[in-house]
């Protein structure tokens, strides 16, 4: 069944235990220093923004339509069925449309590295697929960050906004943007706040309503430009033929 | 001590040419060893630089010509414009392979450039742009090769391509009006990062219609430069002709561009004091000016006027593809990017490395076949009548 993670800004207290979850997770370094960036980045997969004493996590919203999946030329990133978008670097040639497509601008680069890939959260698919919860569900100690099935995540966020009206803004963020995502959020402050802004259709669909023509495209166009070329030469056929006939006949 | 004078010998675009190339040397150096972050100022929030906005979007529009003039000539049978069908031919392949030469410093992982073509992705425009590269580049090899096998006197080659020639040329165009036209797709899934003054659901269509009028300017844009390089007389009348279908080809472009917007509702922007507005008028300025004046015959049958008129279409065309790929997205990116050093002189490098390999190729085959080549070589033995 698709899993689904839960955050309840309202209970975060900033602790950023998720981050350092996270970044042990991910074989990456943590220290005070990473700790106070407030921007994803290739060696920070999370981050807990804070804006007039509220909080807010950025993560890869693993999307349900990944845009990532859609515009990657290789086919690096995939929907799993278990939730997670995950990103197979071996493919990766980099690009970097995933980054520049991304309407959550969740993937970041290894700018430095000569050999550099593409970094994002993937929802802990290797613990996902073990059975357990997400690193930073496991270590988030006030229930901020939930794991769980994506019914029960959102059946639960809709419980806790009509059992406290006034305390939330009125909105599961995830539950329609760009065609619904695996992470939802809820929040008192406005999601604008934080800089979220999101379409709602699936991007994919976008370009795919272009896409595909392409065999449309093939196909006319060859009949069509086959064609010109038969009339345009046949006329000089033609028109060569009576020339000669006349010559022939005087 | 005869190496020293050929250096000094040099004239100002060999010693440009010359700079370039060391700068351009010590820029790769830096590539290869410290990675995209020492070499450009692109970051997380801004990925895609000049490199891509200029080097492959103005590239391949550019090289719009070399389609253009094949589908008038061997499809459309307008045989007068054959005099100048080779020229346009080689810019676009030299066009394609500097595109291609950019893409290998671009890529993150240029050696894996090949994976596109065995770990398939056909919902991806990139996907669909790698396959439209790598296939039309091919196309334009074979459609230049004859010029070489003429000039090496190679008749079976020159039989084998003169068999496939009318596929070939069906192909080259069906590609090339993917390929250009997919450059456009590749922004519309951007909604919520490009400037509503540049994003719309037409952009495929507009990165065609002015990557064609791109490929026109460019073509007498060059005509006028070989004329003057080699000393031919400029085949006047017929880029007069050209300059007539560019003004129309503009005026087309021009209306349906404002018509888009004002059914977007999105006119009142204009009103707006911003970088945007003003870079959007004139990237309008340098289209609406030379369509205007291409108009008059006057203006078409003077040489200067004529090439000016081009050089404003291909900066208008330079300024649209920048709008859409680097000022339209910055807004909303939240970063101002300014391309570092490096990068400028790459792609100067770029732009030069094709002038003189055109320069070179047009001084050793058999390009302006038109004519009977004047000696410039004094081992050139007499030119064969062309068949194709």
């Amino acid at each position: 069944m698709s899993k689904a993670i839960l955050y309840d800004a309202t209970l975060c207290i900033g602790c950023k235990l998720c981050e350092q979850a996270c970044a042990t997770r991910n074989g990456l370094p943590y220290d005070d220093k990473i700790a106070a960036e407030e921007e994803l980045s290739a060696h920070k997969l999370t981050a807990v923004l804070s804006r007039d004493g509220a909080f807010m996590r950025k993560l890869c919203m693993n999307c349900a339509d990944p845009t990532c999946a859609s515009v990657c030329p290789v086919g690096a990133f995939q929907k799993t069925a278990e939730g997670p978008v995950v990103y197979d670097s071996s493919r990766c040639i980099g690009c970097r449309y995933c980054m520049f497509a991304c309407p959550f601008q969740v993937p970041t680069y290894q700018w430095d590295e000569r050999f550099p890939i593409v970094r994002k959260c993937d929802m802990c698919s290797d613990r996902v697929a073990a059975g357990k919860v997400s690193a930073c569900a496991e270590a988030c100690p006030t229930g901020a960050t939930k794991f769980g099935e994506y019914n029960d995540v959102v059946d639960e966020a809709g419980q806790r906004l009509r059992d406290n009206p006034g305390k939330y803004v009125d909105k599961i963020y995830g539950l329609s943007e760009v065609g619904g995502t695996s992470v939802l959020m809820i929040s008192a402050v406005s999601f604008d706040r934080f800089g979220f802004h999101t379409p709602q259709e699936p991007l994919p669909l976008l370009t795919w309503r272009v896409l595909r023509h392409v065999p449309d495209v093939v196909i006319l166009g060859s009949v069509l430009l086959g064609g010109v070329w038969w009339i345009t030469h046949r006329r000089e056929e033609v028109a060569l033929a009576e020339a000669m006939r006349k010559e022939s006949q005087p | 001590m005869t190496a020293v004078r050929r250096l000094l010998n040099l004239t100002l675009w060999q010693w440009v040419f010359l700079l370039l190339t060391l700068g351009a040397m010590y820029a790769t150096y830096l590539r290869v060893v410290y990675g995209l972050g020492g070499v450009t100022n692109l970051n997380d929030h801004f990925p895609w630089g000049i490199w891509i906005g200029f080097d492959i979007l103005c590239g391949v529009g550019l090289a719009a010509g070399g389609f253009t003039l094949v589908a008038l000539v061997h499809i459309f049978n307008i045989e007068r414009y054959r005099p100048i069908l080779r020229a346009a031919i080689l810019t676009s392949f030299l066009g394609y392979l500097l595109v291609i030469l950019a893409l290998l410093f671009d890529l993150g992982r240029p050696f894996r450039i090949w994976h596109a073509m065995v770990m398939w992705n056909p919902r991806s425009v990139m996907f669909e742009v790698a396959w439209c590269v790598m296939l039309y580049t091919t196309v334009l090899a074979l459609e230049f090769s004859p010029v070489l096998f003429e000039r090496l006197g190679w008749q079976k080659p020159l039989r084998w391509i003169h068999f496939i020639s009318v596929p070939l040329v069906i192909a080259g165009v069906l590609l090339s009006t993917l390929h250009q036209s997919s450059l456009g797709t590749l922004y519309l899934i951007v909604p919520h990062k490009l400037y509503p003054l540049w994003y719309t659901p037409m952009l495929p269509v507009f990165f065609f219609v002015s990557a064609v009028a791109a490929g026109l300017a460019m073509t007498i844009f060059e005509s006028w430069h070989s004329s003057r390089a080699f000393h031919r007389q400029l085949e006047l009348p017929l880029l007069a002709s050209m300059g007539r279908v560019l003004a129309v080809l503009l005026t087309f472009y021009l209306t349906t561009r404002f018509l888009d917007l004002s059914r977007r509702g999105v006119l009142p922007l204009l009103r707006e004091n911003r970088t945007e507005t003003w870079l959007f008028g004139l990237e309008i300025l340098l289209m609406l000016v030379p369509a205007v004046l291409l108009f008059r015959r006057r203006i078409r049958l003077n040489p200067t006027a004529l090439y000016a008129c081009a050089v404003m279409v291909v900066l208008g065309f330079v300024t649209h593809r920048l709008n859409v790929s680097v000022t339209g997205i910055e807004a909303a990116s939240g970063t101002h990017y300014v391309p570092r050093w490096t990068e400028i002189v790459l792609t100067l490098w770029f732009i030069s490395l094709g002038f003189a390999i055109f320069r070179l190729v047009a001084k050793y085959l058999p390009i302006f076949e038109a004519e009977p080549a004047p000696a410039m070589d004094s081992f050139a033995p007499p030119l064969p009548v062309h068949v194709k």
